[in-house]
Order: C-alpha cells, then sequence, then structure tokens
C-alpha cells in the first residue's frame, strides 16, 4: 500500500468534512436537512477502498461523504451536492445522504438505516453472475459500509445469510463507533452486552468475522487485502468490525425552517457527560496518528506532512469555492429523472 | 401465431422469453429454481435462477443492488402481502435511485407477486394492495388482466429501465386466452377498451375487468351499452382513454377490488371528477369491496367482494341518476 498516499486521502476526507461543519457557520442556510461526517473513520475508509481494484464498487450508508473522495470523485462536485448546486455530483437531487458516483464504482447509498446491506450484496451477486460468464473470471467484488447500528436490522442478517450461502464476493465492513445515534452500543446489542466483539454475528452465518483497530490505516489494509483476496477467490464474505470513534455528533442539529443549523457535542458528551472519553478519542485521533506513525517509521517527513496538509486546505477550499459559485438547480427541473 | 394457453403459462413464456433474449435479465425468488430439473435453470443456468430463502427485504435489495450493476433482476415474490414485509425496499430505494443520482443510475428490476386470492386465504393473503403503490413516484405497476397482457406487460416490465411490480391475480392464474407466441410487447400506460359502447363506461382492472364484462352483456340484453376499460398498468395510468370515453358515454362506473379508500377507483374517480366534469351526466358509482378485511368463509368473504350483480346495480344506478336536475 502507498502508506503516503493514504495519509494524503486521509487528510483530504478530514479537510472535507471540516469544511461541511464551517459551512454552517460561514455559510448559513447554504446546506439544508442532515449531514452525518466521517471524521474519526478516515484510516478505516481509506485503508479499505485502498485494497480494491477498478472494476471493485462500493455501497455505503448515508454517512458517505468520505468514501466517494477516497475513490476519486471530485471534492467540487461533492461539496456541490451538499450545497444542493447543479453542478453537485447528482445535480442537487440527492444531497448529502444520497451521494453516488458510479463512475468511480460508488454506486451509491440508502438514507435508512441497514437498507443499503442487501443491495450491496445483490451488487455483489451481480460480480459473481458477471464473473461466470466472462471466459477469464473477472474476479470484481464489491465492499459494503455501515454502521454498527445497522447490524440490528434484519435487512443486515438476511443478506449475511445469503452471501455466504451463495459465497457472494463480498466484504462488509462494520464502522462499530460505539453508539446508534445516541445510543451506545451495549445498550442496543446483546454481543456488547455480553462483552463480545461484534463480529461474533459472523458465527452465525459460518462466515470469517474479525475485529479491527479502525484508527490504523495498515491494520485496515492488511485486514481488508486478506477478506478482499478471498472474496476474489470465490471463497466468500467475510465480516470486518472496525473500532472507530466519530469525532462529530451523529449529524447536526435537527431544526425547522428558520432555525441556524450547527454540529452540537458528540453524544458521549450531551448525553452521557462522559467527558473523558470523548477527549481520549481524540487523543486517539487516526489523522495526526498515522502522520505520526509514517514520521517516526521515516516514511514522510514533517515538511512533506505539511505540504499535504496545505494541499488538502487549497483543495478543500477550491471545492467551497466552486459550490458557493455554482447555480441553483432551475426548479422545474424537478420532474426530471423521475423515471429512467 | 396465437395459442391458447394459461395466464400464469403467459407469465412465464413471457420471463422465458426475456432470459433468452437477455443474458442480464436474472430470476430469483422462494420459488424459483429449486431444482436441477426446473425448467429455467434448466435454460439457463444457476447463476442466473436461484432460489432464495425466505427473505423478501434481501431478495428485493438485492435485486435492486444487481440491477444499479448491470443486472435486470425478476424477483418472484410469491404473494403480494409479502411485499409489505420489505416495504422499504420496495417504495423507498430502487424507485429513488434514478432520481437521487441525477439520473447517473438506474435500477431495472421486476416485482411479481400474486394478489387477490379470494379463494379461502382468508385475512392475510388476499389483498388487493397496489393502491398502496400506484402513486409512489418512480415506481411503475402493471396488473394484467388476460394471458395475453400478461405475457405482454412482463417483457414490457422486464425490458423497462424502472423498478415495476408486477401484480398478477390469483383467481386468473388457470384462465386461458390466445397468446401469442413470440415477442410480444405490450405499452405502459395505454389503457385497452376490452368492450366498446356507448351508454355507461366502466372501468376495471385484473379479475373483476372480467365479471364487468358479463356484467356489460347481462345489461345489453336490457338495451344497455357498456364500455368497459381495463388499464392494464395504473402507474403509468391512462387516464385520457378513460375521459375521451367518458366525453363520448357521459356516465361511469368504478369497479375494483380493493376498498374504496385504498383503490385505483378512487384516484380515477378524482381525475374525471377533475379534468371530465362537464362530460358527466351523473354522478361517479365506485363498486369496490367493503370496508373490511376478507373473511376466511365464503358467505362473508362474497359479501365484501364486487360481483356481476353489484356492478349491474351500479350500472343502473348512473344510468337511471341525472346530475343537476329535479331539484
Amino acid at each position: 500500500m502507498d502508506r503516503v498516499g493514504t495519509y494524503r486521502q486521509m487528510v483530504r476526507i478530514r479537510e472535507f468534512e471540516e469544511r461541511v461543519k464551517r459551512s454552517f457557520a460561514e455559510h448559513p442556510g447554504v446546506i439544508r436537512g442532515h449531514t452525518h461526517l466521517a471524521d474519526g473513520a478516515e484510516a478505516s475508509i481509506v485503508g479499505s477502498i485502498a485494497a480494491l481494484r477498478p472494476g471493485d464498487q462500493v455501497m455505503a450508508t448515508y454517512r458517505c461523504h468520505g468514501y466517494p473522495i477516497a475513490l476519486g470523485s471530485d471534492p467540487g462536485a461533492l461539496m456541490a451536492e451538499i450545497y444542493g448546486r447543479t453542478t453537485g455530483i447528482c445535480g442537487g437531487y440527492g444531497g448529502s445522504m444520497h451521494l453516488a458516483d458510479p463512475a468511480h464504482g460508488f454506486l451509491g447509498t440508502s438514507g435508512i438505516v441497514g437498507q443499503s446491506i442487501p443491495q450491496a450484496t445483490g451488487a455483489a451477486y451481480a460480480a459473481q453472475v458477471r464473473s461466470a460468464g466472462s471466459a477469464a473470471r473477472t474476479g470484481d467484488v464489491v465492499l459494503c459500509f455501515f454502521g454498527d447500528g445497522a447490524s440490528k436490522q434484519g435487512a443486515f442478517h438476511e443478506s449475511l445469510n445469503i452471501a455466504s450461502l451463495w459465497k457472494l464476493p463480498i466484504v462488509y465492513v462494520m464502522e462499530n463507533n460505539s453508539y446508534s445515534v445516541s445510543v451506545r452500543v451495549e445498550q442496543e446489542d446483546a454481543n456488547a452486552a455480553a462483552g463480545e466483539p461484534l463480529a461474533t454475528k459472523a458465527k452465525a452465518y459460518s462466515m470469517p468475522g474479525v475485529t479491527i483497530d479502525g484508527g490504523d490505516a495498515d491494520v485496515v489494509h492488511a485486514t481488508l487485502a486478506e477478506a478482499v483476496a478471498r472474496a476474489r477467490a470465490g471463497e466468500g464474505p467475510t465480516l470486518v468490525e472496525s473500532l472507530v470513534y466519530r469525532l462529530s455528533a451523529h449529524g447536526n442539529s435537527i431544526a425547522p425552517p428558520g432555525v441556524p443549523l450547527h454540529y452540537p457535542e458528540h453524544e458521549a458528551v450531551t448525553v452521557f457527560g462522559d467527558v473523558a472519553e470523548y477527549e481520549a478519542a481524540k487523543r486517539g485521533d487516526p489523522v495526526p496518528r498515522y502522520r505520526g506513525a509514517l514520521v517516526t517509521g521515516g516514511v514522510l517527513d514533517a515538511a512533506a506532512a505539511d505540504a499535504i496538509v496545505a494541499g488538502a486546505v487549497a483543495e478543500m477550499q477550491g471545492a467551497v469555492d466552486f459550490a458557493l459559485a455554482s447555480p441553483d438547480p432551475d426548479p422545474a427541473a424537478a420532474l426530471r429523472f423521475v423515471h429512467a | 401465431m396465437a395459442r391458447e394457453i394459461t395466464y400464469i403459462a403467459a407469465i412465464m413464456e413471457g420471463i422465458h422469453q426475456e432470459m433468452a433474449r437477455d443474458d442480464d435479465v436474472l430470476l430469483i425468488g422462494q420459488s424459483v429454481g429449486g431444482s436441477p430439473e426446473d425448467p429455467f435453470v434448466a435454460t439457463f443456468g444457476p447463476d442466473r435462477v436461484r432460489v432464495t430463502p425466505i427473505s423478501e427485504t434481501a431478495e428485493i435489495g438485492m435485486a435492486a443492488g444487481a440491477a444499479l450493476a448491470g443486472k435486470r433482476p425478476v424477483v418472484d415474490c410469491t404473494m403480494a402481502e409479502f411485499l409489505l414485509v420489505a416495504m422499504d425496499q420496495v417504495v423507498n430505494e430502487a424507485n429513488r435511485f434514478h432520481y437521487m443520482s441525477g439520473g447517473q443510475v438506474t435500477a431495472p428490476l421486476v416485482l411479481k407477486a400474486g394478489y387477490g386470492f379470494t379463494a379461502g386465504w382468508a385475512g392475510q393473503h388476499t389483498g388487493s394492495i397496489y393502491g398502496m403503490f400506484m402513486g409512489v413516484p418512480g415506481l411503475k405497476v402493471a396488473l394484467p388482466s388476460t394471458p395475453a397482457d400478461a405475457k405482454g406487460l412482463m417483457a414490457t416490465a422486464i425490458r423497462d429501465d424502472n423498478p415495476v411490480l408486477f401484480l398478477h391475480h390469483y383467481l386468473l392464474t388457470l384462465e386461458t386466452g390466445d397468446v401469442p407466441e413470440g415477442e410480444h410487447l405490450v405499452p405502459f400506460g395505454q389503457a385497452a377498451i376490452v368492450r366498446p359502447g356507448t351508454d355507461v363506461t366502466i372501468v376495471a382492472t385484473g379479475w373483476t375487468v372480467h365479471r364487468a364484462l358479463e356484467a356489460a352483456e347481462e345489461l345489453a340484453a336490457d338495451g344497455v351499452s357498456v364500455e368497459v376499460i381495463d388499464p392494464r398498468t395504473i402507474a403509468p395510468l391512462d387516464v385520457d382513454t378513460i375521459l375521451a370515453s367518458v366525453a363520448r358515454t357521459g356516465r361511469l362506473v368504478l369497479v375494483d377490488q380493493a376498498t374504496k379508500h385504498a383503490s385505483v377507483s378512487a384516484i380515477v374517480a378524482a381525475e374525471v371528477a377533475e379534468a371530465g366534469f362537464s362530460s358527466l351526466r351523473a354522478p361517479i358509482v365506485q363498486v369496490t369491496a367493503l370496508d373490511a378485511p376478507i373473511a376466511y368463509a365464503k358467505p362473508m368473504e362474497d359479501f365484501v367482494l364486487p360481483d356481476v350483480g353489484k356492478i349491474v346495480a351500479g350500472v343502473r344506478r348512473a344510468v337511471d341518476a341525472t346530475v343537476g336536475a329535479g331539484r
């Protein structure tokens, strides 16, 4: 894996999310509805996607800004989508929760918890059929990203059963950030309550299940590389429980029109009053942590790391500028694309 | 060349021919391809034809994902009520993808399900629940009433680039009719005037089309000329053909096996009241199921459903009534 490239992608995602968050204060009213940030999950996202090759595909949930950035989508088009502009990657039809960029392998998301899991599983079925029908087996793999909360949905269980039964080429990456919105995982997950990892659920479907430090991009990549190779070889799915800590609240505040939106503090603080937990999580922030590992290991010097950050800052400033300068959609365009 | 085959055979012929025509068409479901001797498995192989667990959310969600990835899956969902288990995937996922992506992706899939099994299947397997799907943007809904339409609408559904709900009426399963042998496509959004007439327009779907035709025959003996229209697809709905008919007849009777407030009938009534009011010479009459679940025992089942007698009575009400007079 290109570790410097991995760091650059992590920094790009972080800076993009910071700019989304700052937009609420700097450009009030530009972002509507609900956004969900990937800050804290960068190592998991980038380390996972680094295991893919062209032809592979990704599906995810509404916390979806990071994946297309890692896959190569244009951040300007992504920011413009979040700003509801006609130059957005989905033309302003989707918004923050419904990013899609099939040209870069990002088939899309579901805004409903757990519902993209069967969809990713179906894309893996299509990949399996495609491979069987080609002279040189293409061996395309699908990555399915979702949160710990989604693993309580029937859609998760139905999908893992079929994926294992059919040996589908898919890797399920459960980003366990310990919170389902504002409920702690041990309050709503039997495995967690019993002190067991959530990857235990894989046993029920006779597939490998592993729990990893999702804050370490190298560990994530090594794990995903093995799981992807297994899927590519026709040996079936893997459930990876990637332990991450989202550094922002579940989403921006929910308020009726006229009330300015903002990002509240993390639920660890606002709901549980556990400032120590949140401060510890910030100390373990995967982005500076990876930088430290690369600098200590002699892979990257501080000046080069600073240059990467400066590059990302400039790039995302460009994305914001592009989005702000982009026109709103024509209202009557609302009737386009109802049907294909 | 046409030959007489059953409604269900026509549906399966439509699927079979489309699978032969296009390698991307897949067939999955709880009751398909369970054995190697299955004619679909034998012809198209176990990759394209797969039996699934009883997991509606996964079946339909997987069809959506496979469609995004370039396939054209047909899911045999067995019974319409089973769709309710997976409602999010039916009305809130694949049908939104094209729109939410700004036209970047399509989700061509067909959900085949039987409905209206009013033959003692009691409270949870007899519903005529199409009404809850017809107004959902991005979702198309076909309701064939004849074997030929069943084949032709299925072929069209499979070639359509949108999610299509193909609902076949269980009571028509073994009804026979002439069906073209080769490629046969019935366009969506084109109602069929299945019996021309001049005095009253009846709009009916599925099994009630045939009851309406029987009623029309009975009324013809009394000199009442009934036009019977089958919309064939309720999304898109061919309102123009209905309005044109009402413009000729001035009277409209709507027959529907669904309960009134969840019916196609109520929607057609609203469309005609809005756009065809000046054509009406009598109040619109709705002959729908009564507002109750379907009971197990036959006398109670019969009581709530529309039948030939109720349709005849409805037509007589429309013929005898006048608008704006005698006050």
